[in-house]
């Protein structure tokens, strides 16, 4: 970044907001140390989840190390196999995250390129892909996602499938909403269409394409960034209610969603650290991108769109 | 309306018909019949002739048509497992997810009104505050979580609720329901507050933030200088036109409830048909998924159909032009 833009960025509204908004620091600052953790995991977890060797089945539903009976080796307990819990969640919380990230990154993509030709071409097209977008959306992400990883798993066999679940998952995540960016962007560039410079670019003689992405794109980043916060939000519940149901992550390499689920039924014998914990992580990281992205729409508060 | 009406209902066969193709080639590449069928005595030559006869080897339109001609007539094959037509095993499910989905659509309607609206009457009040910190905090909440932490705290902890099954029903005309005895009620209770756990609070939030535009509007400030009471200008002017888009939301999240259904249902095994589906499915039991795709697919059709067509006929200007922004 260039000195000048950063002052503009530091002398701007969003970051004066920002400053004087404790809900909107807090977050950030969860969010920053969630991130940090869980993708230095390798690095900072006492113990590898991912190999068998280090784990000791005689371990197994340990509490946490504050309770009777807990064990000073393993903070936060071990679950059902006898892995600690803590390593498993640090580990759990990137695949989450990695998950949630690329998926909309996906997302981001497919719509936002759709949502420019859709809004810049206009006509048969823009009514063709709109309907689209309308019963893709009325189908819900998560209703889609179950049914068809369900008969993926039925097709292929759940050994082969728990190999390609993670990019499945971003697969699937990130083609079931893509009209969430694709109806924002469409809007902005319908606003952003009738204005003087699109018209001067184009009497230049610019083919659409750089006109499209060049121009008209970073125009309407504001709204694309509000959405974005709460879509990985939303990416992240759905990858762990996939998981929860048996179709994401494998146990083997489990992410938030299906440790909660390796514990379930656990519970009932009284080792709920084993769902508990993992849930209280997912909630907490679930709840500080939501007030994040909250806290972007009141700022940048862009009324183009509403959910 | 007469236009509208017919546009919906294209878009509605045009949504079932996308079903039934991806219903049907699943079918197709899942199990094989002769598999199903025959055992493993009987010779290569034999399984060609009976492929023939049985048409395995027609066209893939042809089939289709047969495929949909039958379902027409109700018929989507048999269970491998329950050794029953599908369609029967799906049916006998279905009273336990409505009356599942019945008991948390009370439970949204009787509170995300009052409270957003309230909420949006009195913005500075601290109910209002407590509900929208309350909402946000349920919204970020997996309606899963809810459910483990439901059954944790309210059967494991302090044993007050049961924590799984529908427990008592008795026969009302051919309905198995919950709702007439006590035990079946207090199955109802954690599972319906599962599952309205997301809706409730995303209704709320809605209702809060649509009624607070509404009531900056030049007709409701217009009512005040008329010197109308409060009361007529909140719940007659104002919640009104504060419900149009709610209906559009709520029509939008009828599939996000089906795919809830399935989660609470697995959570508190509930016998109904989303946990039916995911055993199906571990199963590999190939015409009940499809029985279950296509039976819910009609139901979510049907009533996005009706959402859309309620919400033409409360709000005329979505008839006249087509929908742009």
């Amino acid at each position: 970044m260039s000195p000048g833009a950063w002052h503009r960025f530091a002398d701007s509204r969003v970051l004066w907001s920002f400053r004087h908004d404790k809900v909107a620091i807090v977050s950030f600052a969860v969010m920053c140390v969630y991130i940090l953790l869980s993708f230095s995991a390798p690095l900072i977890a006492p113990y590898n989840p991912y190999d068998p060797t280090t784990i000791d089945i005689m371990d197994s539903e340990i509490p946490p190390a504050w309770l009777e009976n807990g064990d000073t080796r393993f903070a936060l307990g071990t679950d059902a196999q006898g892995r600690d819990m803590l390593s498993t969640i640090l580990y759990g919380t990137r695949i989450s995250l990695t998950i949630g990230i690329c998926a909309v990154l996906l997302q981001a993509f497919l719509g936002i390129t759709i949502g420019l030709i859709s809004g810049y071409f206009g006509g048969r097209l823009d009514n063709f892909l709109m309907r689209v977008a309308d019963i893709q959306l009325s189908f819900s992400t998560l209703m889609v996602a179950i049914i068809v990883l369900a008969v993926f798993q039925a097709l292929f066999g759940t050994e082969l499938y728990e190999r390609l679940a993670i990019l499945m998952l971003i697969l699937v995540i990130g083609i079931a909403e893509w009209p969430q960016y694709a109806r924002t962007v469409r809007a902005s560039v319908l606003a952003e269409k009738k204005k003087e410079y699109v018209d001067a670019v184009r009497v230049i003689g610019l083919n659409p394409v750089r006109i499209m992405f060049r121009h008209i794109l970073p125009n309407t980043l504001s709204p694309i960034l509000v959405i974005s916060t709460v879509q990985i939000a939303n990416a992240i519940v759905s990858e762990a209610a996939l998981s929860f149901l048996g179709l994401g992550m494998p146990v083997t390499k489990p992410s938030l969603g299906s440790l909660i689920n390796s514990g379930f039924e656990f519970i009932f014998s009284g080792s709920w650290w084993i769902t508990i914990i993992p849930g209280i992580v997912l909630v907490i990281l679930v709840l500080v991108m939501n007030l994040l992205g909250d806290w972007l729409r009141d700022v940048l508060n862009p009324k183009l769109y509403k959910e | 309306m007469l236009a509208f009406l017919i546009r919906r209902l294209v878009q509605a066969a045009l949504v079932m018909f996308v079903i039934s193709i991806i219903a049907f080639s699943i079918q197709d590449n899942l199990g094989d019949p002769l598999r199903e069928l025959l055992g493993q005595s009987v010779s290569e030559k034999q399984r060609q002739i009976l492929r023939d006869k049985m048409g395995l080897n027609d066209p893939f339109l042809i089939q289709y048509g047969r495929f949909l001609k039958k379902a027409i007539h109700g018929d989507l094959g048999t269970s491998y497992f329950f050794k029953r037509p599908a369609v029967d095993v799906i049916l006998d499910k279905l009273p336990a997810t409505l009356e599942l989905v019945f008991g948390a659509s009370l439970i949204i309607i009787v509170f995300s009104v009052p409270i957003g609206v309230f909420a949006a009457i009195y913005p500075k009040h601290w109910f209002s505050k407590f509900s929208m910190g309350a909402s946000i905090v349920g919204i970020s909440i997996p309606v899963f979580l809810t459910a483990i932490l439901s059954i944790y705290v309210f059967s494991v902890e302090f044993g007050w609720l049961p924590s799984f099954g529908r427990g008592e029903t008795v026969d009302f005309f051919g309905w198995r329901t919950g709702f007439l005895t006590r035990d079946g009620l207090v199955h109802l209770i954690l599972p319906c507050i599962a599952l309205s756990s997301i809706m409730l609070p995303l209704f709320i939030r809605l209702i809060r933030s649509e009624m607070m535009e509404v009531l900056e509007s030049e007709y409701v400030k217009f009512a005040w200088a008329k010197g109308l009471q409060p009361r007529r200008i909140w719940f007659l002017h104002a919640l009104k036109n504060t419900l149009l888009p709610v209906i559009t939301v709520g029509g939008v999240q009828i599939g996000t409830l089906i795919a809830f259904t399935i989660l609470t249902e697995t959570v508190f095994q509930w016998p109904g048909m989303g946990f039916l589906f995911l055993e199906a499915v571990n199963r590999v039991d190939t015409p009940l998924i499809i029985a279950y795709l296509i039976v819910v697919g009609l139901i979510f059709v049907i009533t996005n159909t009706i959402v859309d067509l309620i919400y033409g006929l409360v709000n005329p200007t979505v008839r006249l032009t087509r929908p742009q922004e």
